[in-house]
């Protein structure tokens, strides 16, 4: 039954449908891969039981008749999703014990679809994080490793346990949440498809908050089918949340045409760093190739205020994170530590409950607020953003998509970026600038590096444009034809 | 007028502003839809939005939005149509999200204008800087353990508007003056109650002092003063303690006090240097709050008559004087039952009534117009009576005691009581005939030039009809009879 796993969602989509095999069956291969995955640390809270439950239950639907867009499909959610009676940690200590009286929409509305929740996964604390090494929980293992060596690697973050969830075939799918690049960094580190939706595509209610106007859920899958067809389950206006933009969600399945002839497809020379190894540099040649060849035509674009995206994101983002974190505090829910005092209570608990990348970022977004520094940092930093977005509404007066690299390299190693904080952000570099102007984007895996890691191509669309995006992503994929996979050693 | 300290160095002006927070009219909370009623069990009306939750986000409630528009334009104010919120970031233990969202750089309401009614029907122009929307936070019980302290969060996120006053009153009474009409104002328009026993309306008063013609001097704020009275005493205490400082040759501190009205003084809470920091910046939760002129439009449309515009109808159309007007018009309510006693009627004689007979008998039993026995229409009818010459003003007087008493009407309590007048001229003269004769010798003396005795028979002919006579009736027939 293993054989179930290396389905797609749209594969086995097919085969619950013709009866080939059962949600439970499904579900209960699923079950056995993600216990096998242990060595990965991909799961945070692990549900078999509610899995089972729910795949009988699903099984039950699609025998009346009543099958949704994702029935009887297993997936695993990031555990920034708030889930009813299920622990939800944000991977921090600080959380401890919390077990959440709602649903996240987006959860929700993959509930109805009629899919079914293997457990919840990992990630960087809080979601701040490229390399899923500040969970509280512990490292998520990437099940790549590099050919001839042993040595773990990341998964990249902050959505590492979602990747590697979905790479060593423990889950079809998973949830994943992008602030500055964490659906889709990570999935080019593990060789999968993460989309990260239109800010406001799909509704942040029940989603743990890191930087309120950059989060946005998305998609993480092997294919690019996959997540086009999760994604229209997961997104839709929620009035619950203010910043959900009251769109209907398209078929974005049927997006996939397979033609993208006619379509201008921008190259921007910012994207080409200093720095920028040669492999990167030549699989984006490759990739433009590729989208020539299926017809598009390429066209140079400029993005001139790129360089300026990385400096006023991590003002932004940790700015809006030293407020958005402020809940925490130990009266309420999750961990206390007593004190004193209330301040000495306050200052025990966040001493102990953050981790040490939650309080370098809780202290820079704090200094970033602080009176006499506002204008410098932050007002300065909204104005970057503006610039940002004007650039990218000005490029795509001339082209439909636009193609970069997704990362800088390919997943590195445990503690090899060193202690430099600077140099962990660089990877981030390509997808930050998209998250800044709320724009849709799509990582694809494209090949493989020369160690034998998977390398992907990031896809760019104009505003609420996903369809075109998952059209070229589309055309990529078959393109690249990527079909490696990792060897399992992680089941000993 | 201004209140004067008469310093050793000379006199000293007092300068005084306020923040009004008044408590949304509404039936849910700024960002949830928790019912924002007072009064309910702790902690019974919570939504998780309202106890930060983790993932929880703010909804704006339309109605508040409408409220605070609605109040704008009761301030004669500027309606801003975008504005923004944002957040105040600082740690309390009622304050789930560790911040509250408030609207800093960019508030829904602009400068305004309102008339504030001083003594003598004069009135004073007070600016309004601005109005915005905020929440409110939980409330902290300090007195339900030894150790610990309790939090209710029925309060966090309901919606408040925070009225802030340009530094233009100069007296206590000034600034009375004010909380009264923001009071007035805000009830007329339905946009907030004005309890402030039960913490609807609180202020924060800011007070400096100069010298006459001076720029403005350091002011102190006190916080969260739920009291007209307290806001006058607090007032006088910090003037004379500013006036005090600055004559001993020191210096005012800008900080944040606290009025004690047991103690009757104002002690420091926090100092400048100690003031929180509150890092306000736009709510990414939120969009900007935006709206067209029609939305605004449309408010007005449905904006009652407001205090001052009744005030001046009232003088200029039913003749009453800038003080009657005035009283009658601070509470809606008052002014509703007055035109109702008006109406048709002689709107002088009315106002007399509600303001002597009905206050009179309203303070005398510590009752509020609404649980009045005698209603509008009542008095009315006794008014009538009064007119139709059925009974005279002094009776009326009495058969009012009676009605608010008994909740009787007036004709019922004139039948049952038999205090008719009496126009009858034959009983009457009849009357005249015997106090005449049982007074020979005051008769005499009134025809030998003691023209004040004719007060005297008028009396004793009134006294003799239990003063039912109709004292025009009397007058004429007596007058000849005693000329002879």
């Amino acid at each position: 039954m293993s054989d179930l796993t290396k389905l797609t969602i749209a594969e086995a989509l097919g085969g619950l449908e013709k009866g080939d095999f059962s949600s439970r069956e499904l579900t209960a291969a699923h079950i056995t891969a993600m216990t096998a995955s242990k060595p990965l640390n991909a799961f945070i809270t692990e549900t078999p039981e509610q899995a089972v439950d729910a795949a009988t239950a699903s099984d039950a639907r699609r025998a009346k008749g009543e099958a949704g867009k994702l029935e009887g499909i297993p997936i695993a959610i990031k555990d920034l999703f708030c889930t009813k009676g299920v622990l939800t940690t944000a991977a921090s200590h600080i959380l401890d014990g919390f077990t959440p009286h709602y649903e996240s929409t987006v959860t929700a509305n993959l509930w109805d679809a009629g899919a079914v929740m293997l457990g919840k996964v990992n990630l960087d604390e809080f979601a701040m994080g490229s390399s899923n090494e500040t969970s509280y929980y512990g490292n998520v293992v990437n099940p790549w490793r590099r050919d001839g060596d042993d040595s773990a690697l990341v998964p990249g973050g902050s959505s590492g346990g979602s990747a590697s969830a979905v790479a060593s075939f423990s889950a079809m799918g998973a949830t994943g949440t992008d602030t500055g690049g964490s659906i889709r960094q990570p999935a080019a580190f593990t060789g999968i498809v993460g989309m990260k939706p239109t800010y406001g595509r799909c509704s942040r209610w029940g989603v743990v908050a890191f930087a309120s106007s950059l989060d946005q859920p998305g998609p993480m899958a092997r294919s690019v089918r996959d997540t086009a067809i999760m994604l229209e389950a997961m997104a839709g206006f929620d009035a619950k949340d203010s910043t959900s933009v009251n769109m209907s969600v398209p078929n974005f399945e049927d997006a996939m045409t397979g033609d993208i002839k006619g379509l201008k497809i921008g190259i921007p020379k910012e994207y080409r760093i200093d720095g920028l190894s040669d492999e990167i540099d030549a699989l984006w040649q490759q990739g433009i190739d590729w989208l020539k060849d299926a017809g598009a035509e390429i066209v140079d674009i400029s993005l001139p205020h790129t360089k300026y995206a990385l400096p006023a994101y991590y003002i932004i983002a940790p700015a809006e994170a030293s407020s958005n974190l402020a809940r925490y505090d130990g009266v309420r829910f999750g961990l206390r530590v007593e004190g004193e005092d209330l301040n000495d209570m306050y200052a025990s608990t966040r001493a102990e409950g953050f981790g040490a990348e939650v309080k370098r970022r809780l202290l820079i977004g704090t200094y970033a607020l602080s009176a006499g520094y506002y204008d410098a940092y932050y007002l300065k930093a909204q104005k970057v953003r503006a610039r940002i977005a004007e650039d990218f509404k000005q490029a795509y007066l001339n082209v439909d998509a636009i193609l970069t690299p997704t990362a800088p390299s390919a997943a590195f190693g445990f503690g090899e970026k060193g202690d430099d904080p600077l140099e962990m952000y660089l990877n981030d570099v390509f997808t930050v600038p998209a998250s800044l102007a709320g724009l849709p984007g799509i990582s694809v895996p494209a090949g493989l590096s020369k160690e034998g890691l998977p390398l992907g191509l990031q896809l760019l669309g104009k505003p609420f444009d996903e369809e075109t995006v998952f059209r070229v992503g589309g055309v990529l994929e078959e393109a690249a034809g990527f079909t490696a996979t990792p060897t399992d050693w992680w089941r000993g | 007028m201004g209140m004067i300290i008469q310093g050793a160095t000379g006199d000293w002006e007092v300068v005084i502003g306020l923040e009004i927070h008044a408590q949304v009219t509404s039936k849910s909370k700024l960002f949830s839809g928790a019912s924002a009623a007072y009064g309910a069990e702790p902690n019974s009306q919570v939504s998780f939005v309202d106890a930060a939750m983790p993932g929880m986000l703010p909804v704006i409630n339309e109605m508040a939005v409408e409220q605070a528009v609605r109040t704008g334009l009761g301030l004669n104010a500027k309606i801003n149509k975008f504005s923004v919120f944002d957040r105040k970031n600082y740690f309390y233990a009622d304050l789930p999200q560790g911040y509250q969202i408030s609207q800093f750089l960019q508030p829904i309401v602009g400068e305004g204008k309102i008339l504030i009614d001083l003594k003598d029907g004069e009135t004073r122009e007070i600016g309004i800087t601005r109005l915005h929307l905020e929440q409110d936070a939980g409330k902290s019980l300090h007195d339900q353990h030894p150790s610990q302290t309790f939090v209710d969060l029925n309060r966090s996120g309901v919606p408040l508007m925070e009225i802030v006053s340009e530094p233009d009153m100069r007296s206590p009474e000034e600034a009375a003056a004010y909380v009264k009409k923001i009071r007035s104002i805000v009830r007329y328009l339905g946009t907030c109650d004005g309890n402030m026993d039960e913490g609807s309306m609180r202020a924060d008063v800011n007070v400096s002092v100069r010298k006459p013609g001076d720029e403005f001097g350091t002011r102190c704020e006190m916080k969260n003063i739920n009291s007209v009275r307290f806001m006058q005493q607090a007032i006088i205490y910090e003037a004379n303690r500013q006036v005090d400082i600055i004559e001993a040759g020191g210096t005012v501190d800008q900080e944040t006090r606290l009025y004690d009205p047991d103690k009757g003084e104002t002690r420091s809470m926090r100092s400048k240097e100690e003031a929180h920091d509150y890092r306000y910046f736009p709510d990414p939760d939120l969009l900007p709050l935006e709206f067209d002129g029609a939305f605004i439009e449309r408010i007005r449309e449905t904006l009652p008559e407001l205090p001052d515009d009744k005030k001046a109808r009232f003088i200029s159309e039913l003749s009453l004087s800038a003080y009657d007007a005035g009283v009658l018009v601070t509470e809606k309510e008052v002014a509703d039952y007055f035109e109702a006693v008006a109406e048709g009627r002689d709107a002088k004689l009315a106002a007399n009534w509600v303001i002597g007979e009905l206050f009179g008998n309203l303070n005398r039993t510590g009752k509020d117009l609404s649980d009045s026995p005698v209603e509008a229409k009542a008095l009315g009818e006794l008014i009538d009576l009064i007119k139709d010459g059925t009974i005279s003003n002094r009776i009326a007087k009495e058969v009012f005691e009676e009605m608010f008493d008994t909740g009787k009407a007036a004709a019922d309590i004139v039948e049952e009581k038999g205090l008719k007048q009496v126009s009858d001229t034959g009983a009457i003269e009849a009357a005249i005939d015997e106090v005449i004769a049982a007074n020979p010798d005051k008769l005499a003396e009134y025809r030998g030039g003691k023209d004040k005795l004719f007060g005297f028979f008028m009396g004793q002919v009134m006294k003799a009809t239990q003063g039912k006579a109709n004292p025009g009736v009397v007058t004429e027939i007596l007058r000849p009879k005693l000329d002879g």
